[in-house]
């Protein structure tokens, strides 16, 4: 864990193997992903995979991005025992990936730093990116304040209001935050208004992707750059525990953390891999954001994935409580996964949600994301399905400054 | 039935470019969307595009997007959209649907092809749907005998665009600009330039569309398009209107400037 060589390298970025080969050349994970998306911006699709087809073997590029990550992020982030936690998960040892110590607070800032390093690559001097809890608006508003780019942050007027804190502290680094009152009000109709900016401005604009989810090649960007996440893991818990973990759990919204949680372990077929998406007010009030476990195959926002959408493929709102997870699409590697068995999705309430939040706060003095919450819920109840023996990695994503204002209302604080 | 290749070669013959509007389906209602395409037809439009109402519509600006929004919120479903080419077709008008490609995915291609086909549709437009990812819909069509329209945009590279119209029957669609649906104060000037470098590539006619509001502007287009493709701009006047039939007097007004327009 010593600072010692570069923390990443161009095999860190490619992760080869039987599950994990890059999609093909349409952009596909087996049936999933591809793109459908207006044909003005194939060229743009196509400028940025070439662009970044050439940066991620670029020594260059690698020692620039490597330095962001470790001067400027605060990489590599630490593991966490937390065995007062883990009493509660039948005694099984839970470990913690701790992105929540990253700077801006969440795994977000590992995806921003290297596309932001693309987008100069591109020649471009704006970007442009969609938001939900706000985590991804704040780390590419922190990465356009820092290379000195022009940034416009969608995002929905009911998350806007949610997460009021994450919108001062994005006009705070300079950015402009448009609130979208369309539709749901939520992620989705962030998205939409994003890429109807991006359409319309793509000569100058790089659409700064935040989650795994959309047309190629950004499923296969932000997967490699939220890579770093499991690679540092793996390597750390080797040296703390002697050996992998025997399950790794993250939280699934789009899914980029645990997309970067899970891929350098994709080849490890010991280590099981547990994604957990929002299940809301539960599966039967309809109420809910579980896209893996109740959705259908369709197409939202470019991709070809699971989707939550009604008998005539028009979108089904989700809900959360956490709106970094309140999403009804999913990135095409996971529909993948899912489908091939090699990674398992559940459904985690936003009271189990809420309690493993307060719980790990009160056991361990560590305040969680709502949405890393989730994975911590999951991993109470594998803890106690796996037994005592058991090793489970969770991937903190991020930190819960930011969930306050939901938190004090849910527990009347 | 009207059929594309029968529009063309009649407004060739004509010396003018042909009309095209668009109306999503179940806007103002579900009735009225049918008398609405049939006021455009009466006064001048050879070809109308019945949009599906999507609710994520990412290629729609706010026009568009309020009337798709309001039709959704009626309770629109596809079969009220067949219903609505069924009423249209009945016009005389060449009837396609436009629509973004997860509901056709979702109902069924062979389906879709099949009871569009039979409501007396004449093809699709399918601004999503790529060249590489097209052959299912392409194939579902041909069987059920339906054009397969498909857009060209002015970032389009000749080798895309070749792609894209090898892909088409019927027409071409050119994006007249870079953004979203909507009425705009000038046509762009790209489009121009995309027709001609569409014409190296093909021989189907090819029509412009977004961006055109004016009988002015639908005369500018003309010159160089084979069609003029109208939507936003009606929307707006229905959307301004008190009522339906204000809404159907004041596209009929448009419509005939238009029509006045492509006549070069």
């Amino acid at each position: 864990m010593a600072n010692e060589g570069p923390i990443i390298t161009a095999a860190d970025l490619a992760g080869h193997g039987p599950h994990g080969d890059d999609p093909d050349a349409r952009g596909k994970f087996g049936v999933f992903g591809g793109r459908f998306v207006p044909e003005a911006l194939i060229p743009a699709l196509d400028e940025v995979a070439s662009v970044y087809e050439k940066a991620k073997t670029d020594e260059a590029f690698l020692r620039e991005f490597d330095h962001l990550l470790r001067t400027y992020a605060g990489r590599p982030t630490t593991l966490t025992d937390v065995p007062r936690f883990s009493e509660h998960a039948g005694g099984a040892r839970i470990i913690l990936k701790r992105e929540d110590l990253t700077h801006t607070g969440a795994h977000k800032i590992n995806n921003v730093l290297g596309q932001a390093l693309l987008t100069r690559r591109l020649g471009k001097k704006r970007v442009i990116a969609e938001t939900g809890a706000g985590q991804h608006g704040v780390a590419t508003a922190t990465a356009a304040a820092l290379l000195g780019l022009e940034c416009v942050i969608y995002m929905g007027a009911v998350d806007c209001e949610r997460q009021a804190l994450n919108v001062a502290r994005m006009k705070l680094l300079g950015a402009r935050v448009v609130p979208v009152t369309n539709g749901s009000q939520t992620l989705k109709d962030a998205i939409n208004e994003a890429f109807r900016d991006w359409v319309t401005n793509v000569d100058t604009t790089h659409y700064l992707f935040g989650t795994v989810a959309g047309p190629h090649p950004f499923p296969e960007i932000v997967r490699d750059f939220a890579r770093i996440i499991g690679v540092e893991a793996r390597r750390q818990m080797l040296e703390l525990t002697g050996r992998l973990p025997d399950a790794i759990c993250a939280a699934v919204g789009g899914g980029s953390n645990a997309i970067g949680a899970f891929h350098a372990f994709i080849e490890d077929e010991g280590v099981q891999l547990h994604g957990y998406e929002a299940a809301g007010r539960g599966l039967e009030s309809g109420e809910h954001a579980l896209t893996l476990t109740s959705g259908s195959i369709g197409v939202l926002h470019g991709s070809r994935t699971y989707v939550l959408q009604d008998d005539e493929g028009q979108t089904i709102e989700s809900h959360s409580i956490s709106a970094g997870l309140d999403y009804p699409g999913v990135g095409p590697e996971h529909a993948w996964l899912k489908d091939s068995g090699r990674a398992t999705y559940h459904g985690i309430t936003d009271d189990q949600a809420m309690s493993a939040f307060s719980l790990l706060a009160r056991t361990e003095g560590i305040i969680p994301a709502i949405e890393s919450s989730h994975a911590l819920a999951g991993a109470l109840e594998l803890g106690r399905e796996l037994g005592p023996e058991a090793t489970i990695l969770v991937n903190l994503s991020g930190r819960g400054d930011k969930d306050m204002g939901t938190a004090m209302k849910y527990f009347n604080l | 039935m009207t059929t594309l290749q029968t529009v063309f070669a009649k407004a060739k013959a004509d010396n003018r470019a042909a009309l095209v509007g668009y109306l999503p389906a179940g806007f103002p209602s579900k009735d009225g969307a049918v008398a609405a395409a049939a006021a455009l037809v009466e006064a001048g439009c050879d070809v109308i595009e019945i949009g599906l109402p999507y609710s994520d519509p990412l290629m729609d600006g706010p026009t568009i997007q309020d009337a798709v929004h309001r039709s959704l919120t009626n309770g629109t479903r596809i079969a009220d959209v067949l219903r609505t080419v069924e009423g249209v077709a009945a016009t005389g008008a060449a009837t396609l649907v436009m629509t973004y490609w997860n509901p056709i995915d979702r109902y069924g291609a062979e389906r879709f092809a099949r009871d569009l086909a039979s409501a007396g549709g004449v093809g699709t437009i399918t601004p999503d749907l790529t060249p590489e990812e097209s052959e299912p819909w392409r194939a579902a069509s041909a069987a059920a005998g339906i054009d397969t329209v498909f857009l060209v945009a002015p970032s389009s590279t000749d080798a895309r665009i070749k792609a894209v119209v090898d892909c088409c029957t019927g027409f071409v669609y050119a994006a007249s600009l870079m953004g979203v649906t909507g009425a705009r104060e000038s046509v762009n000037s790209a489009a121009e330039g995309l027709v001609a470098r569409t014409r190296a590539h093909t021989d189907l006619p090819v029509c412009v569309g977004l961006g055109v509001g004016t009988g002015a502007q639908a005369a500018e287009v003309a010159r160089y398009a084979d069609g003029v493709i109208v939507g936003s701009a009606f929307i707006r006047r229905i959307l301004d209107a008190p009522d339906e039939a204000a809404g159907r007097t004041s596209i009929s007004e448009l419509a005939r400037d238009m029509a006045r327009g492509v006549r070069r």
